[in-house]
């Protein structure tokens, strides 16, 4: 399951990344492998997203929210 | 020993880097310019206890040592380098307690780099209310290095900040964090000796970020392209490996260190409030109604105060004539100097207002909510959604607002957004809006409460926006670009501003406003007075001649005869020669010579309108009289139709002439210094004079 798919409010535990360039991006900013993410809300016309992560909330398209796969 | 201690300040974005910038420093602090890069360097300077001098540096701030941005990059390169005027004795690294584990990934790559640090743990209060429990004393022993726990806002904790810069070391004694050499051995091997290092991370860095460091020379950077290929090193897989070792090294600290208790308190509100200023429907209309309100304040609560200034002027005036010896100079300083600084100044509160709502959305957290609304839309036109702040910003003035888009990661984007932020309506523009209402709208209200000055111009503003975002459409069109754009980015708390602060951005917007805009407008109206009041030839001695014919004396009054006198006598000066002559091509706009000689002089800057106005028009007018600009323009009489110049046609025609045509030198110059090619200001003045001149054609011939 992506990032991308989850509903709001719903949780997912981070597994991997299926881009390279994102995953350096995505990892500086708190989201790495095992960190719990909550989708917190979407925004007015259905992207981008902002997720609730190691403690703080991070906006990402929903683009780039596909490149993490969930466990 | 030197005499000053040198101390960089380091971290995360909101973390409250400034606040203790400005707790340790006061009001003693000044803007300069890191060498060669566009950055502005905030250095400040104090004094401990023991009479040691302080020089601190303000640093971008950023979440790793690799750079996602422009600005960021003077943050490795300031460190880094050994040689470079603001390299460090002691780095300061501001750590959000909140937030510790993303902010301790930058402290691990500074730690790397070996200079001595002190950790500043910012926003302990909010810490302690969200319960969580952080051993200070623990974080401390697990990185050897001093953790000092302040509350920046509240100014808690400054004092023992300084303590412990007092008690420094000077040799770097952190615990390493991770294995460095291990990641690229034989690579981080050849850079150093190749750049003669002693610090294998920095060599680390510097592989990755070769391409765009300043100091280093053309060979070096040949040679370390050479390495890579040589050792077949992938930088982002290194950089992946780095980071997740990183974080292997912080969880490890953090376990023993910080226990969690509940959910941030502040985090709940935050989320409560988005709920409706992310709304589908609700942020939408409170993001409207906001934009509304800041624009019906501006003009309601400015009234007075710019009531006040304009007598203030009309009575300085009054004075000149009646004390000052009459003659060229006297008229040269009131009719030209006095007049054209009036016509200014009097726009002091409303560009105040503007910069202190600006401020207050900025600091609220509210603006980056706003981003968050519109990424999708914008992407649609080829923006993106942190393009809403330089275009946001663009309402008070293009230049800072084109500097603040190298945030943008996407270089297409951001083009874009340059070329388009000087069509939203900025500060300048107002005067001349304010100006041509007041002259052709009337004051009333429709409704109750809407007042239809306000209301034309919001109209003004919302079609300067959309105007923007067409362009920009278009633009997505034509410019080529392969690099996808991204949208990772924090969003902060909801903070309730900070009134002093509010206060500064409001003081500085002014101060340089008048300097800057007082400067180009002293020097536009001595020349401008100079051009219409001596002419080409003999051409003044025949007009005095005429004037003076016994047949004239007698069908006039002696004032008509003033009055008639001066104004051909405009007619037939340099300036009057010069408006003349593009006369015919603005016709068709409704304008008037005396209205081309104030779009050529506002080519240099918009503010110079109402200036020129002054200018002309008192030159021309009865020198016996005291009126405001206002009420000379209200008055203003085409000399061969003997009808009002500004009529609702001509004055909205104008208005969409400095709706759409680039007059600012210095946006051309700061788009000229952010794309490093002459081509883009050239295109974009271009495109905006096209867009005025039809723009105020099909306006003027609809109304008219
Ligand atoms: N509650 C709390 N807020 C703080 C503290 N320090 C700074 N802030 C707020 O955090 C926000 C960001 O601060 P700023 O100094 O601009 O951060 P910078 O981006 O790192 O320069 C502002 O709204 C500050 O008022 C603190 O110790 N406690
Ligand atoms: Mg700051």
């Amino acid at each position: 399951m992506k990032l991308s798919q989850l509903k709001i409010g719903a949780i997912g535990i981070i597994k991997e990344f299926t881009d390279l360039e994102m995953s350096v991006k995505l990892m500086e900013m708190g989201c790495l492998p095992g960190e719990t993410i909550k989708v917190e809300r979407i925004a007015p016309f259905g992207d981008p997203i902002a997720i609730s992560v190691s403690g703080y909330q991070l906006s990402l398209r929903k683009r780039e929210a596909s490149t993490i796969e969930l466990i | 020993m030197k005499d000053r201690l040198r101390i960089a300040l380091v971290g995360n974005p909101n973390t409250g880097k400034s606040t203790i910038f400005n707790a340790l420093t006061g009001l003693n602090q000044k803007v300069g310019n890191f060498p060669g890069v566009t950055v502005d360097k905030k250095i400040g300077f104090s004094k401990l206890a023991d009479s040691t001098n302080l020089e601190i540096v303000d640093l971008p701030g950023t979440y790793s040592l690799y750079p996602k941005s422009a600005d960021e990059t003077i943050v490795f390169e300031v460190l880094s380098d050994k040689n470079n005027p603001s390299y460090p004795d002691l780095v300061l690294i501001v750590a959000d307690a909140t937030n510790l584990k993303r902010n301790l990934l930058l402290y691990t790559q500074i730690a790397d780099l070996g200079l001595p640090i002190i950790i500043a743990l910012n926003m302990m209060d909010l810490a302690l209310k969200s319960n969580m429990n952080i051993d200070v004393d623990g974080l401390a022993e697990r990185l050897n290095v001093p953790v000092v726990p302040i509350a920046a806002r509240k100014t808690q904790g400054i004092e023992e900040l300084k303590k412990a810069i007092q008690y420094r070391s000077s040799q770097p004694f952190q615990t390493s964090t991770i294995d460095v050499e291990l990641i690229a051995p034989d690579l981080i091997k050849s850079i150093s000796t190749e750049l003669n290092l002693d610090n294998p991370y920095v060599a680390l860095q510097i592989a990755h970020q070769y391409q765009n460091i300043s100091y280093l020379t053309k060979t070096q950077i040949s040679q370390i392209e050479a390495f890579e290929k040589q050792y077949d090193f992938h930088s982002q897989k290194s950089q992946a490996a780095e980071t997740i070792a990183r974080y292997n090294f912080i969880n490890d600290v953090l376990l023993d260190t910080v226990k969690y208790n509940s959910v941030a308190l502040e985090e709940n509100i935050s989320n409560k409030i988005d709920h409706y200023l992310t709304h589908k429907i609700w942020g939408f209309v409170i993001f409207i109604a906001i934009l509304f309100a800041i624009f019906q304040s501006i003009f309601a609560w400015s009234e007075y105060p710019m009531y006040l200034i304009e007598t203030v002027f009309v009575w300085l005036a009054q004075i000149g004539h009646q004390y000052l010896p009459e003659g060229a100079l006297t008229n040269l300083l009131i009719d030209g100097v006095l007049a054209g600084l009036s016509g200014v100044m009097v726009f002091i509160p409303q560009i105040a207002l503007l910069f202190a709502f600006i401020s207050v959305l900025e600091d609220t957290g509210y603006m980056s909510r706003v981003t968050f609304m519109m990424d999708r839309l914008m992407r649609k036109v080829g923006l993106n959604g942190k393009s809403v702040v330089p275009m946001i910003g663009g309402l008070a003035c293009a230049v800072p607002s084109i500097m603040s888009t190298r945030t943008i990661e996407n270089w297409k984007e951001r083009i874009i957004t340059i070329m388009v932020t000087p069509l939203v309506s900025c500060s300048a523009r107002l005067p001349i809006y304010t100006l041509l209402i007041s002259l052709v709208v009337p004051k009333r209200y429709v409704l109750g409460i809407i007042n239809l000055q306000g209301l034309a111009l919001m109209s003004l503003y919302v079609m300067s926006i959309v105007a923007a975002i067409l362009v920009a459409w278009v633009m997505k069109g034509i410019i080529k670009s392969k690099a996808k754009g991204y949208f990772i980015m924090e969003l902060p708390v909801y903070r309730m501003p900070r009134w002093n602060n509010v206060g500064i951005t409001m003081f500085e917007s002014v101060k340089t406003f008048v300097t800057q805009a007082g400067k180009v407008i002293i020097a536009v109206s001595i020349v401008l007075w100079v051009l219409a009041s001596y002419g080409p030839s003999n051409r003044f001695e025949k007009i005095d001649a005429k004037y003076n014919s016994q047949s004239l004396q007698q069908r006039y009054s002696s004032t008509e005869i003033n009055r008639l006198k001066a104004s051909e006598k405009l007619e037939s000066s340099y300036a009057g020669v010069l408006g003349k002559s593009i006369e015919p091509g603005i016709k068709p706009l409704g304008f008037d010579w005396k209205i081309g000689i104030a779009l050529i002089t506002s080519f240099a800057a918009r503010e110079v309108f109402v200036g020129t106005m002054a200018t002309l028009y008192s030159v021309d007018g009865d020198a016996t009289k005291m009126e405001s600009v206002r009420e000379k323009m209200a008055g203003a009489k085409n000399t061969e139709t003997g009808l009002p110049v500004f009529t609702v046609a001509s004055a909205f025609s104008l208005m969409m002439f400095y709706a759409f045509a680039m007059q600012c030198m210095s946006t051309m110059a700061v788009v000229y210094r952010e794309t490093k090619n002459i081509k883009w200001p050239l295109i974009q003045f271009t495109y905006m004079l096209v867009l005025a001149y039809v723009a105020s054609f099909v306006v003027y011939q609809l109304l008219k």
